[in-house]
């Protein structure tokens, strides 16, 4: 047994010791969940799931579904990128849905035309104060400025009132949704401009999550920032006494997950061409599911965009090959949850296992 | 004077009614280990949190590196050389060995606030060059802190202190939890800091330990320093009595 002598010092490196990324685990689930839904085409439906099977359509692979599998999950997966951030830093965003409620319906007033078919916009909010036809940078910095907000108050009433994040986001998702009611007295805000509503056309959406991902993929490994969210995680009190300013960056982290969210809203209010109060009921917890499912773990400090993004594919999948097999919605909600609660039962296990072989 | 590190005079700590700490005159010289021990509530660690700022003082003065010292927090305390590392280890276990020995002080490539670039490779190699320097040997600096023993975990720790340019170095029972090699482990990379001419103080139950480590023994019992004794004109036995009381102070005055 080789045991450190006196004043020999150095590395020695043991490449089996090298922790095999849980990003890949979740990978290959998504790998598996797939070839599931294509075995179980083959056999059952004698259908492809992945795969062109038709001959007036030219590639390999069925494009049609594989870009519904990921446009499907692309807003939810805008904010789950926020939400992956802050459930690192040991925290929980329960307002991001409403926030995009409430910052649809605001955005949606800035980006809305005077006049349809020749006559004055019935729906426009601003008409009589000539706020009609503005540029799409309007909306989109007023959507920000509101995402901005929201994370601020969430942030600052976590960081110096040291209630629970459940607590202090719980009363925003509610709050927000609140707004989002009162703003038009619950009438829907339509008819949004040409410039504002190619944000979300087509592929639009899946070019944005994925761009968004790829960023914070950056910020998160790269950067001051990203170290400091898994430090805070991890180890709090830790983080404290090296000197990191916590309050600061809990303030920041749900600032982001705000902005974020309201960037889902814009998004989304595009793609739909329509702004709603009920916008964005749930997306707080498919946002949540989409990132334990992709290995973020809810006791924080651990966790990646990448991964949270393999969740949302997961999740895509799901919806897809659902519909696939001709399945009622009612099963996709029960499986998905199902699924939600296994994700973190594995998580648990393998922190178990790593326990017990340390 | 130049040559003494840390100086304290009539360090006194009161938790209201309760006198944890009762005119401490403590010296440290540069290159000197020296070692408190006494028992639990004796005014140990009280004594440590008043030198790094951990708490306030009630009174006395303190001298640090030459200059009468008020230290507004643990933080101030570090940026002025004072390094320590505490029981509870304050590592983040799934960060990596250079991510925690920078952690709140990172080496960035370009600053843009709380964006800023960080410089990996820097930090790595002054991981490197710290874990040399003490001697800790970690077996692969990409790991995270979880998956280390807490002999290792102790090491990154101790590292940690080494990476910046300390003057004082701090370790509250650094061996407590660890098992026998593992202690062996962290006493040679004490006795390398000791060979880099670094000052120590080692709060510590293991007189084995301190008789290898150290060149003086300060004792203290009820909250006042009962002994300072450097360890040529004492042992086990002397210590021990000190440390329950059936020996009083009249060595205090040989400070």
């Amino acid at each position: 047994m080789a045991q450190t002598s006196h004043g020999v010092g150095g590395l020695s490196y043991d490449a089996k010791k090298r922790a095999w990324p849980a990003e890949f685990n979740v990978f290959l689930a998504l790998v598996i969940l797939v070839v599931i839904f294509e075995l179980i085409g083959r056999i059952f439906l004698g259908d492809s799931f992945l795969f062109n099977t038709r001959s007036d359509v030219a590639g390999i692979f069925n494009e049609a579904r594989l870009q519904i599998i990921i446009l499907q999950v692309s807003i939810v997966g805008i904010i789950a990128i926020g939400v992956t951030q802050v459930i690192i830093t040991g925290g929980i965003d329960l307002s991001s849905g409403s926030i995009v409620g409430a910052t649809a319906m605001i955005a949606m007033s800035f980006a809305q035309v005077a006049t349809v078919n020749g006559n004055p916009n019935p729906k426009a909010m601003f008409l009589a104060q000539g706020w009609t036809d503005l540029p799409v940078i309007v909306p989109v910095l007023v959507a920000i400025g509101c995402g901005l907000l929201a994370g601020l108050v969430n942030g600052a009433l976590i960081a110096y009132t040291r209630i629970p994040p459940f607590i202090a986001t719980l009363g925003m998702m509610v709050t927000a949704r609140g707004i989002a009611k009162w703003w038009s007295k619950g009438q829907p805000i339509s008819f949004p401009t040409d410039s504002f509503a190619a944000i979300g056309k087509g592929l639009m959406p899946v070019i944005i999550f994925l761009s968004l991902a790829v960023l914070f993929q950056l910020i998160m490994t790269y950067t001051r920032y990203g170290k400091h969210c898994y430090a805070i995680g991890s180890n709090e009190d830790a983080a404290r006494m090296s000197g990191i300013k916590i309050a600061n960056h809990k303030i920041l982290v749900y600032v982001i997950a705000g902005i974020l969210a309201s960037l889902a809203a814009v998004v989304l209010s595009s793609k739909n061409l329509t702004a709603q109060a009920g916008m964005g009921v749930m997306y707080e917890l498919d946002a949540i599911a989409m990132a334990v499912i992709g290995g973020v773990s809810l006791s924080g400090g651990r966790g990646s965009i990448i991964g949270t993004v393999i969740g949302a594919l997961i999740f895509g999948v799901i919806i897809s090959g659902f519909t696939f097999l001709r399945l009622d919605a009612y099963y996709q909600e029960m499986v998905k949850g199902a699924i939600i609660v296994g994700a973190v039962v594995l998580d648990q296990w393998r922190q178990r296992m790593r326990a017990l072989r340390a | 004077m130049s040559d003494i590190v840390l100086k304290t005079e009539n360090l006194t700590k009161r938790y209201g009614g309760v006198h944890a700490l009762e005119g401490a005159n403590f010296e440290l010289r540069k290159g000197e280990h020296v070692a408190i021990m006494g028992d639990n509530g004796a005014g140990k660690s009280t004594f440590v949190r008043q030198i790094t700022a951990v708490e306030q003082r009630t009174s006395g003065k303190i001298w640090f590196d030459g200059k009468e010292v008020n230290f507004t927090g643990p933080i101030a305390a570090r940026e002025a050389g004072i390094e320590t590392v505490f029981q509870n280890l304050a590592l983040a276990d799934d960060l990596d060995v250079p991510s925690n020995l920078f952690l709140g002080r990172e080496k960035v490539l370009f600053n843009l606030g709380p964006f800023s670039i960080l410089d990996r490779r820097a930090m790595r190699k002054a991981t490197e060059a710290a874990l040399v320097r003490t001697a800790v040997k970690i077996p692969n600096l990409s790991n995270t802190i979880r998956h280390m023993s807490g002999g290792q975990r102790q090491c990154v720790a101790i590292a940690r202190t080494a990476t910046f340019a300390s003057k004082l170095i701090i370790m509250d029972e650094p061996t407590a939890a660890l098992g026998v090699q593992e202690t062996a482990q962290v006493e040679n990379i004490i006795r390398t800091l000791k060979d880099n001419g670094e000052p120590l103080i080692l709060i510590s139950h293991n007189m084995r330990q301190v008789f290898d480590l150290c060149d003086r023994i300060v004792v203290f019992r009820r909250g006042r320093i009962v002994a300072n004794l450097r360890k040529q004109d004492t042992d086990g036995q002397d210590i021990v009595s000190y440390i329950t009381g059936a020996k009083t102070g009249e060595a205090e005055l040989a400070a």
